[in-house]
């Protein structure tokens, strides 16, 4: 099979090469924005122009960031018509409510109220400055719902039916509130807080390694360290969920992710390597320290890819040689180690920020949190490659609980009008402008961060005739 | 009408004024972006076309976010075809669009690379500017498609002719007469800026009418698409209506009152996009080769479009809302303070 004729892998291809660089952007704007929004109701406390300073600088961090991921969302959208038409024509009945009812309901609010804190300081009172900040924010995180929603809806399909070849809607409640929306939810606004709390902490670093603002970078280490501690806490419950999930509902996403070919108790590997060809799985294991997470009991066997080929839901759609295993297994196990590592930077974070301050004179623990947003970030990307390369080969699972035939392979879900030609002349562009983006985001935020907060008196005349 | 329920028919509708709420918002905006290079000539001028879209187009594009996602939603065969048919072109708006968004928040903070902004401010405008029309006209004279309902033409330029490239210039000459109106009654006046925005409205609202009479005859006489006979009186009395809109349009810029030529301005593109509804209803897209889709084929079941419609009543009320809380704050033209934000 070559790749570059063959239209679904390229179509795969563009929609994971967008929708993860749409999610570096995402995590981003929308853990900022709670530093932003923390950092606003300050100043509404404080009337402090240091506050005031730092929001300033926040708004712009956030709308460079921001308007990035709004570009690239819009790329999201299109691509379901564009590339996956057929996908688009089984789910629709289903599938696209979510999408409109972003729209309407998040991005509406989201982007106008971003308009006042863009360039309404002196034009709205700072109590309704206040409030925009955090509807901004509660937009983004109601936007996250309405695609998680329909994210999860394709993992564990739910209140619909298979009628005339198609998807079709029977009843809304249990297709919106489907098995894995709200571990899935949860799990993944998590994460894009932990993300945004470990940039402001990564900012606030810069700043005390530069030796510069040290009242600005101290506040933001506090905000960033508090936010960061209280998210990787909660993170134990909302990712154990989202494993549990998938043991109940995505055997064959489950059993890939700890490479198990046999059926048997499932262990827990801290590292280890998959032979595809061979069905074997080797490294170093806590035995039986999956199954027990996922069932309670450590000799629990859980189904190996093996026999999950004889299932009749999922018979004859896979061999176990062809699935992307090890791709699953190194992602979900680099995720794992991510968490570790956030964990323990959010905890030394919390311990030398509070208090007398420490970390002032700590470099090398600014130096760990400077470079400290690679963590969070790793464990993203890696996470969402586990849960959509887990879910190969069907675009829309056939999950434990899911209704008979609802169901769709990823190879079925693609546009017949399109040539691979055009992929491939979609891919070259998205690669220029892509990485023209990238440039240009990383010049503007290295440009805002060196600038720093505005000096106190610049502050008094930016927020003369605000009040 | 056979096969049009209560709530598909509702969903065209409500698709169409998804339409036409973006035609008008996002038009104004799309269209300051394609003068920009020619009306703006320094440096402050163009910081004053920027500022005064800057609060605004973000909402302004998320209409057509949200016409797509309606599209998707309640009739999405017809969502698949027109965007897997109309692939690379869709994908040139992508990046227009794209490049767009990013220069209008990035350009004030970067004079370095000032040049580089600029013109993706204009080329990302340029291209959905032109192309909406182009689409437009694709679904109007119809396309060939398959059984499963993919296009079956040559990809792009498959889905250029000379009628389609006429409805891509009306539509452009709309956004542009839209962008010069804007500009008009938002930039301070007296200034250069202003006074050549005001200039140049009424020759480009000229031109968009002669270019729409010439649209008229190709559409009644070369294409002739298939068009419901009853609704041929609303399509002559909305052909009328958008004719004399658009000269009160063209008479209330003469009297440089600047608000009224924007207002009717805006009146005369919702005229337009219900024109092209009635002349497209009952079908999102006609067909030269196998079957036309329709709201009797496309429409979702009862069962969503009513859970739709039920969403939609909670949003948009919400949503005009927020554009009148949006558009109040930053009423008025511009001032100096403005351009320091």
């Amino acid at each position: 099979m070559d790749i570059l004729s063959d239209v679904a892998v390229l179509s795969r291809i563009q929609f994971a090469a967008t929708a993860a660089f749409h999610f570096f952007f995402v995590p981003l704007s929308i853990g900022l924005g709670l530093i932003l929004a923390i950092n606003e109701t300050r100043y509404y406390k404080t009337r402090d122009p240091k506050d005031a300073a730092a929001t300033k600088l926040w708004v712009k961090i956030f709308t460079a960031t921001f308007v990035v991921g709004v570009a690239t969302g819009i790329t999201m959208e299109f691509a379901f018509g564009a590339n996956w038409a057929n996908y688009s024509r089984f789910v629709g009945d289903i599938f696209g409510a979510p999408l409109a009812a972003e729209a309407l309901l998040s991005f509406f609010l989201e982007s106008v109220f971003l308009g006042v804190l863009v360039f309404g300081r002196k034009k709205v009172s700072p109590k309704f400055f206040m409030v925009s900040a955090w509807l901004v924010w509660f937009a983004s995180m109601l936007s996250a719902l309405w695609i998680l929603l329909a994210n999860s809806w394709m993992q564990t399909p739910a209140g619909a039916e298979l009628q005339g070849g198609r998807a079709v809607l029977v009843d809304f409640f249990a297709a919106a509130l489907n098995p894995s929306l709200f571990a899935r939810y949860t799990h993944t606004v998590n994460a894009v807080l932990i993300m945004g709390a470990f940039f402001a902490m990564s900012v606030a670093a810069w700043f005390f390694i530069k030796n510069r603002n040290e009242g600005f970078a101290l506040k933001t280490m506090r905000i960033g360290a508090t936010v960061a501690i209280v998210t990787s806490c909660l993170m134990l419950v909302f990712a154990h969920a989202s494993g549990v999930v998938v043991a109940n509902e995505q055997p064959t996403k489950m059993a890939m992710m700890e490479g198990a070919y046999e059926t048997e108790a499932s262990p827990l590997y801290l590292f280890g390597w998959v032979d595809e060809a061979n069905g074997t799985t080797s490294g170093l294991k806590i035995p039986g320290a999956t199954s027990f997470l996922a069932t309670g009991d450590w000799n629990a066997a859980l189904p190996g890819l093996n026999d999950l080929a004889q299932d009749p839901r999922y018979g004859g759609n896979f061999k176990p040689e062809e699935l992307p295993v090890n791709l699953v297994f190194q992602t979900y196990h680099i995720m794992l180690a991510m968490y570790l590592l956030i964990l323990l930077s959010a905890i030394l974070a919390i311990i030398f920020s509070f208090g007398k301050g420490k970390i002032k004179d700590m470099k090398w623990l600014q130096r760990l949190l400077f470079i400290a947003p690679v963590f969070p970030f790793l464990a993203i990307q890696t996470g969402w490659i586990t849960a959509e390369v887990g879910r190969q080969p069907w675009v829309v699972y056939p999950g434990t609980s899911s209704p008979a035939g609802v169901s769709q392979l990823t190879s079925d879900g693609i546009s017949m009008s399109l040539s691979s030609v055009e992929l491939l002349i979609t891919l070259l562009l998205f690669l220029v402008v892509y990485t023209f983006l990238f440039v240009a985001w990383a010049r503007m935020m290295s440009r805002f961060i060196k600038a720093g907060p505005l000096a106190e008196d610049e502050v008094v005349a930016e927020l003369k005739g605000g009040e | 009408m056979e096969g049009i329920t209560l709530f598909s028919g509702l969903w065209f509708v409500l698709v169409a004024v998804l339409i036409a709420g973006y035609f008008i918002l996002d038009g104004f905006d799309l269209g300051a972006g394609v003068l920009y290079p020619f009306i703006a000539k320094t440096k402050t001028e163009k910081a004053i076309v920027r500022r005064s879209i800057g609060p605004v187009w973000d909402g302004n594009e998320v209409w057509l976010i949200t016409a797509g996602g309606a599209l998707f939603a309640a009739f999405p065969p017809a969502y698949a075809t027109t965007f897997s048919g109309f692939y690379l072109a869709v994908m040139l708006v992508l990046f227009g669009l794209i490049v767009r968004a990013v220069s209008l928040e990035y350009r004030v903070h970067d004079d370095k690379w000032g040049g580089a902004w600029n013109a993706c401010f204009f080329i990302g405008s340029l291209l959905p500017a032109l192309l909406f029309g182009v689409a437009i006209g694709n679904v109007f004279a119809g396309i060939p498609m398959n059984s499963n309902g993919d296009y079956t033409g040559i990809p792009l330029l498959g889905l250029v002719t000379p009628f389609t490239l006429a409805t891509g210039v009306l539509g452009l000459l709309m956004f542009m007469s839209a962008g010069a109106t804007w500009i008009a009654q938002k930039a301070p006046k007296p200034s250069d800026i202003q006074a050549r925005a005001a200039k140049l409205r009424i020759p480009l609202q000229i031109i968009t009418l002669v270019v729409f009479l010439a649209v008229t005859v190709l559409a009644l006489f070369v294409v002739n698409p298939p068009m419901m006979a009853e609704l041929a009186i609303v399509r002559y009395a909305l052909a009328a209506l958008f004719l004399v809109v658009l000269i009160a349009a063209i008479f209330f810029g003469k009297k440089g009152n600047d608000l009224w030529a924007f207002l009717t301005q805006s009146a005369s593109a919702f005229v337009l996009v219900l024109l092209f509804a009635a002349s497209m209803f009952p079908n999102f897209v006609n067909a030269t080769e196998g079957t036309a889709i329709t709201i009797a084929n496309a429409a979702n079941s009862e069962y969503t479009l009513m859970w739709m419609t039920i969403i939609t009543c909670i949003g948009l009320p919400l949503v005009l809302f927020y554009h009148f809380i949006i558009y109040r704050t930053f009423r008025g033209r511009l001032g100096d303070e403005d351009l320091d934000y």
